[in-house]
């Protein structure tokens, strides 16, 4: 709960942050405010305490900053226990402490950063217009009111965004296909289910930024003339949809949403759905179903959602991150983003370091950067201390990579060209205790539990794949063969991401660590 | 306040107690959206704690559906409970960056610990153990939810600790 949202604003109060980000609550932040007031009381000392955003450092939250003159200065991670002994130590001032981490602005992991979607993630109070208006907020739209459709379409095709959902098909081309046909009734749907393990970019646009994802879906209905838009949140974000709620009945009150949008005579109308705990609802079609009340069941396609999307109608259907991005596109303009990035693969990609890692969080680079950089440079490698041995790319569906990959550098075409995939830029570590065969076996079982049962090779192939794993690992291990080839059937026969890339995990378990899975010499010899 | 809106806590209200008056009145109050059957039943399960039987006709009736395919949205979903539940929901993250830190020793844990498996529930009507797929705070795993309170780092004594904390509670 985010209880003292603001506490005194008394002349002379000192500005204290302390982030109301899930993962920063889960390791205790709101007791360290509770102790902070309490505190801050016994020795009537006015302070102004802000819940900002993370700054995507977890292994420093709860990270508390005190503004001072020089700059924001940070302490963490910081317990409850730890606060008397911080007034004690002057931190309302910037005072030497054990906690003491110094201008947080200097701490080597966000300096070394290119944040572009992220640059006012973690500075701001997320659920402040004034504030997000401060920091370039609404930039974007205020350009964007001043352009036809076709050229705002046009800026962000000439920005190379791609979609940050997984097939990274170009975000204008959608949104031209959009404008260009005629109906109605068009609508906007920003596509926040994409549960993959790993990744939480998108939890943290929503609950530390939401109005930046306001922005982008509103600039999306300016471009292709629609005005009704749905943000389709996943029901294990509670915080995320609190974040929005609130986000959108102020743009609502702020005349920054609704009708006759900052008097310009153009209308969107923005809701927050919840989803309801189906992975599957993912996939934009399964989601299109979804909101229409229905269970979330792929749709195959043609016709494209473009054309023939929610209701029926023409869709532009993004993920969270593709739609964040778009303000600043608006802003700065398409050449200042694609400046960043290589080859096809333009802008900046916010990166995700999970799992079994020492500093995890959220990295923004241009693309190009290369595994081995994130994981050690900024990662500092397993937090057990063990090497590392898998690294697993892009969410459940994503390859599993060795130690020999991790000179491959993150962009779509090099991914791709080593059998791996950038998805949502999620990157979970593993170290040498990892049991592959069982990573591998995890991986049909998870898909034998969301598949949404429309085509066979998932439905069913799923669950043979369990067994057959099974067998194998009991030593019957000419199976391999038979899994070898269920995955081939699954690749090709099924109808959407679920069936046809859950083998890609298992296929490389097997390719790269065949030592798991008994002899492995079956398999050679294959 | 925007946060106990989605509480998930949930209320143990057994079936033949259920108020179909409320039904109802939540039913008329999301009907008109369109797509209004997820609406629907979340409010539902918010208010009573899992989607009764006796609402499926209820749903299916104002939403112009058949009883079928009120069932068929209900079971498709994980989120959706057709029973109750017990008095706090103890959900463990069982994905990948949780595993690459322990999230099978913590769930063996909490299987023993509550004495039931996954989708169950203890016998003193406590606490259902639930598997969930990312709570989104991948970088500081394993991870768990107890009713609406998330819980990073989660050691097998942390684990104790909580549970521990909510059997006090009440």
């Amino acid at each position: 709960m985010n209880a003292a949202s603001s506490v005194d604003a008394a002349v002379g109060a000192i500005t204290i942050y302390v982030p109301r980000d899930s993962t920063a609550l889960a390791l205790g932040a709101n007791e360290v405010v509770a102790a902070i007031v309490a505190e801050a009381e016994k020795r009537s000392q006015p302070i102004k305490l802000v819940r900002n955003g993370s700054r995507g450092m977890f292994w420093l939250e709860p990270l508390v900053e005190v503004a001072t003159a020089a700059g924001r200065i940070g302490y963490g991670p910081v317990e409850p226990e730890d606060v008397a002994g911080l007034f004690d130590a002057g931190f309302l001032g910037g005072g030497a402490h054990r906690l003491a981490l110094g201008l947080v602005a200097e701490i080597p992991y966000l300096k070394k950063q290119e944040r572009l979607t992220f640059a006012r993630v973690g500075v701001t109070d997320p659920l402040s217009l004034d504030d997000y208006l401060a920091h370039e907020g609404y930039a974007g739209l205020q350009r964007a009111l001043a352009m036809a459709g076709a050229e705002i379409v046009q800026e962000v095709l000439d920005s190379g965004l791609r979609g940050r959902g997984g097939a990274a098909f170009p975000t204008g081309i959608k949104w031209k296909t959009v404008a260009a046909t005629s109906a109605a009734q068009k609508y906007i749907v920003c596509n926040a289910d994409e549960g993959d393990s790993g990744t939480f970019s998108d939890r943290m646009v929503m609950e530390d930024d939401p109005f930046m994802l306001i922005e982008g879906m509103t600039i999306a209905a300016l471009a292709v003339g629609a005005t009704q838009g749905y943000i389709y949140v996943r029901s294990e974000y509670p915080h995320a949809i609190a974040a929005l709620d609130q986000a959108v009945s102020t743009a609502n009150r702020r005349q920054y949403l609704g009708e006759n949008i900052l008097g310009s005579g153009h209308s969107f109308h923005l809701e927050v759905r919840k989803g309801a705990g189906a992975y599957i609802c993912g996939e934009e079609t399964a989601l299109l179903e979804s909101l229409e009340g229905k269970r979330g069941v792929v749709r195959a396609k043609p016709p494209l959602p473009a054309i023939e999307g929610l209701f029926g109608k023409p869709t532009v259907i993004n993920n969270v991150i593709s739609l964040a991005s778009v303000p600043i596109i608006l802003a700065r303009g398409a050449a200042f983003y694609k400046n960043y990035g290589m080859g096809r693969s333009l802008g900046t990609l916010p990166m995700q370091l999970a799992g079994n890692i020492k500093y995890g969080g959220l990295v923004e680079k241009a693309f190009g950067v290369t595994l081995r950089e994130l994981l050690l440079d900024f990662g500092g490698g397993t937090v057990s201390g063990r090497p590392i041995r898998a690294v697993q790319v892009g969410g459940p569906l994503g390859p599993y990579l060795p130690e020999s990959l991790l000179d491959t550098k993150l962009d779509y075409e090099a991914m791709a060209a080593v059998g791996g995939m950038l998805g949502h830029g999620g990157i979970v570590v593993f170290d040498d205790s990892v049991d592959m065969a069982s990573q591998a076996r995890y991986a049909m079982h998870f898909c034998a539990i969301e598949s949404c049962g429309k085509c066979t090779p998932c439905r069913i192939g799923s669950t043979r794949g369990v067994e057959v794993i099974d067998k194998i690992v009991a030593g019957q291990v000419q199976q391999i063969h038979l899994l070898r080839d269920l995955c081939d059937t699954m690749i090709n026969g099924s109808l959407c991401a679920m069936g046809s890339m859950t083998p890609l995990p298992v296929l490389s378990a097997l390719d790269h660590f065949p030592e798991d899975f008994g002899d492995g010499a079956a398999d050679r010899a294959a | 306040m925007q946060a106990v809106q989605h509480s998930q806590v949930p209320k143990v209200i057994p079936e033949q107690a259920v108020d179909l008056d409320l039904v109802r009145s939540i039913i008329q109050q999301y009907k008109t959206l369109p797509g209004a059957m997820l609406p629907v039943l979340h409010a539902i399960q918010d208010a009573i704690g899992y989607v009764p039987a006796s609402a499926v006709p209820l749903i299916a009736d104002e939403l112009n559906l058949s009883r079928a395919e009120v069932h068929g949205v209900i079971s498709f979903y994980h989120h959706f409970r057709q029973q109750p539940a017990g008095r706090h929901i103890v959900q463990i993250c069982r994905a990948e960056a949780c595993q690459a830190v322990g999230s099978e020793v913590l769930a063996a844990h909490a299987k023993a610990a509550l004495g039931c498996d996954f989708h169950g529930t203890s016998s003193d009507g406590q606490f259902t153990l639930e598997p969930v797929y990312c709570l989104g705070l991948c970088a500081s795993g394993p991870n768990m939810q107890i009713d609406d309170d998330l819980h990073a780092r989660v050691s097998s004594e942390k684990f104790n600790r909580l549970v521990q904390a909510k059997r006090g509670a009440r």
